[in-house]
């Protein structure tokens, strides 16, 4: 399984740690909102195919990504950067 | 300003670094390794935002021009630059003091610089097998086209964190970390058996 990482290009996914389901909100730190904490650490989609999910170049430049990975195929739809501002152009 | 004296620095290849050539040369050395001992490796860091203040910055101090591009760099000889993550770049020069040079330069707004000279230990690989002996350590595009002179790397070999420079078309720089250095350099050493090898 290969993953395209924004600044380094394709790279083996030993390179890559995976950092959970992309979709969860983190509730603000003072938040006492019990349910969105209580979805933010047990809710998940769980879906048989196209899931958004956190990886980060680890063994790479170290940036963290968003990531849609096919659960079934396990193909790499997309990769990009989590935090924005950095306007780096990658690799293809 | 009164002289500096810094305590020489003491290689942690030495008990497994042994000069001349080895493994199966009789037709010829196909690889020198050697180990470049540079006297200043830093890291800077831009903060989001203000990566063209601080590759400017590179440019006055080192005289070396960071090409656009993730993972861009440039070499010349005594001194070398490049990319190795967004808004990243290990500066390296022969010298010790490097780290001086850009005090007061690199500001709290514009990001960080960490001198890791002596955290890490930089290893040159060079010869006609050079590419490889890299592409059985590391499964990244060695060829000319996909990884340009003077460009950067960052990869791994199991878990031993890597930065690679190409420093010649036949020529890569390895920075890995010092504690972690001779049990990469006696690795290599053996994948570079098959090819004959010369240590310089
Ligand atoms: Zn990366």
């Amino acid at each position: 399984m290969l993953i395209t990482c924004p600044y380094c290009g394709p790279r083996d996914v030993i390179e890559f740690t995976y950092q959970g389901d992309g979709n969860r909100e983190r509730p603000q730190p003072a938040s006492q909102n019990l349910d969105a904490w209580n979805a933010y650490v047990y809710d998940r989609l769980n879906p048989a195919g196209d899931h958004n999910e956190i990886w980060q170049h680890s063994g790479g430049c170290r940036a963290h990504l968003r990531v849609v990975r096919n659960t079934v195929t396990h193909e790499i739809l997309s990769t990009a950067f989590a935090r924005g501002g950095h306007k780096t152009e990658g690799r293809s | 300003m009164a002289e500096q004296h810094l305590p020489e620095r003491q290689s942690p290849l030495e008990p497994e670094y042994h000069p001349g050539s080895h493994g199966n040369f009789e037709h010829g050395v196909d690889v020198i390794l050697s180990e470049t001992r540079p006297g200043s490796i830093l890291q800077l860091a831009a903060w989001p935002g203000e990566e063209k203040r601080l590759i400017e910055i590179i440019r006055k101090v080192t005289g070396l021009a960071l090409p656009d591009g993730a993972g861009g760099g440039v070499s010349s000889g005594a001194r070398a630059v490049f990319g190795f993550a967004p808004g990243k770049f290990t500066v390296v020069d022969e010298a010790e003091g490097l780290a001086q040079a850009f005090a007061g330069s690199i500001t709290p707004a514009i990001g960080t610089l960490t001198d890791l000279s002596h955290g890490r230990t930089a290893i040159r690989i060079a010869g006609p097998k050079a590419e490889w002996v890299m592409a059985k350590f590391f499964a990244i595009d060695f060829t000319l086209p996909a990884f340009p002179l003077g460009a950067g790397r960052s990869t791994n070999h199991h878990d031993v964190f890597a930065q690679i420079q190409r420093t010649g078309a036949d020529q890569f720089d390895i920075y890995v970390f010092r504690s972690f250095a001779r049990s990469f350099w006696k690795a290599l050493c053996h994948a570079s058996e098959e090819v004959g090898y010369e240590v310089q």
